[in-house]
């Protein structure tokens, strides 16, 4: 049996790890809210440029020279992801939910004879896959998930590295994995190819819609050659903007989990220890009073 | 001039301004554009440039961008821009500091793409530095 002295010091661990869970949990909730007004306020540029890279889609589709990040090489056989994940752990199943999905995905492409390479956006991603992909890596951005606030020029500088690899022709298809935040309960890991870009709903649309004759300043070409690579870069932006709010999110419901589990064990071991202390007490009275009787 | 013309102006990380117009002239890759209500549909480039927006013919806000692009309909215009900055507020020592380190770096310059995107930042902070000079423009 325990000394009361160890469960003693038992129950002040563990009130410890509550209270660190619980600031941790407190913490997180603080962060989700700033994350999601973040996430918020980056929703109209996106939508915006969706809507424009549609008029201007519609206008290249047929041209032969579409643009090169819009047609893409025309090959699949080098397949890049980036997976996109939080630098940091102590998020529930966060990270390793993303991180089994692109090793599925991974698999997957290698079955059906393509070449697989990997960006790890994230510290936790490149831990995790290192073991199992080390030399698909060909590259690792650290420190821009955990930023207190991520910048659009953070996902601009990976997108820049994307297209220069894209230019170099080390890849013909580019996807994205990342965390779409559902809720703080739920996050849904949601892949995304990027380039070639899937043109946006410009069919739907201008069946019953009667279009309009939009004029370009320069030709349509020249637009997306520049709008291309934005969009890109916002796409990033959106991905690490979702990521930041889940990871909060998982990690608030993560440390929810642990306070009240704590809460238990705290309850368990003080009726453990209350339990002990009569058992000893009650002992020694036998004890006195049969040593009285043995007189 | 009743009507009115919508005036969007939106970075990738918030809406920066929102609001009815008289007209909004906006810097354009082949030149400047006014638009006014009812103005065609057209989709621009921006390049590096000082939009001004207009009441009644009074010029309002004067503000500098980095270059984006520029969407017309019949409501009236949307401006994607990487960020923007009244031009009263451009310092314009700064700003001629910092075409001068660019310039600098710009010599420096190891491969093609830095080079390029040096060049691209070089031609922003000159029409900044322009469009500091002549704030009244």
């Amino acid at each position: 049996m325990p000394s009361l002295k160890d469960l003693r010091n038992r129950i002040n661990s563990v009130k410890q790890t509550r209270k660190i869970t619980s600031a941790m949990k407190l913490v997180a909730g603080a962060k989700l809210r700033r994350a999601q007004e973040q996430a918020e306020a980056a929703r109209p540029y996106a939508r915006r440029m969706y809507d424009m890279l549609g008029r201007l889609a519609a206008g290249v589709r047929d041209l032969p020279e579409a643009p090169r990040l819009l047609a893409g090489t025309g090959e699949d056989r080098v397949q890049l992801l980036v997976v996109m994940t939080a630098d940091r752990g102590l998020c529930g199943a966060f990270n390793s939910q993303i991180v089994r999905a692109a090793r599925r995905w991974i698999h997957e492409k290698r079955d059906a004879g393509k070449e697989v390479r990997l960006i790890c956006v994230g510290r936790k991603g490149r831990d995790m896959l290192r073991r199992e992909f080390e030399e698909l890596i060909v590259d690792a951005v650290i420190g821009v998930a955990g930023k207190r606030r991520i910048e659009y020029a953070d996902a601009e500088a990976i997108a820049r590295g994307l297209v220069e690899r894209f230019d170099k022709g080390e890849f013909d298809v580019c996807t994205i994995v990342f965390n779409t935040f559902r809720s703080v309960m739920r996050q849904e890991v949601t892949f995304r190819q990027l380039i070639p870009l899937e043109p946006p709903a410009a069919e739907g649309r201008t069946e019953d819609e009667p279009r309009a004759v939009w004029e370009f300043e320069p030709e349509a070409r020249l637009i997306l050659d520049e709008l291309l690579p934005r969009n890109l870069g916002v796409q990033i932006y959106g991905a690490l903007l979702e990521n930041a709010a889940g990871e909060q999110g998982a990690r608030m419901a993560a440390m929810d989990n642990a306070t009240r589990n704590a809460g238990e064990m705290i309850e368990k071991l003080t009726l453990f220890y209350n339990r002990t202390r009569q058992a000893m007490i009650t002992k020694e009275i036998i004890e006195i009073v049969s040593g009285a009787e043995a007189l | 001039m009743a009507e009115k013309v919508a005036f969007e102006l939106v970075a990738p990380e918030r809406v920066l301004a929102s609001e009815e117009v008289d007209m909004v002239v906006v810097p354009g890759a082949e030149g400047d554009f006014g638009v006014l209500p009812l103005h065609a549909p057209l989709v621009s480039l921006v390049r590096p440039g000082v939009v001004r927006v207009f009441e009644g013919d009074r010029v309002v806000r004067r503000l500098f961008v980095a270059g984006g692009f520029a969407s017309v309909d019949e409501k009236g215009v949307t401006l994607l821009v990487e960020g923007a900055e009244p031009v009263e507020a451009i310092d314009l020592e700064e700003a001629r500091r910092r075409l001068r380190d660019l310039e600098e770096d710009l010599e420096d310059a190891k491969t093609e793409a830095e080079r390029r995107r040096l060049e691209r930042l070089v031609a922003v902070a000159r029409a900044r530095v322009e469009a500091a000079e002549r704030p009244d423009l």
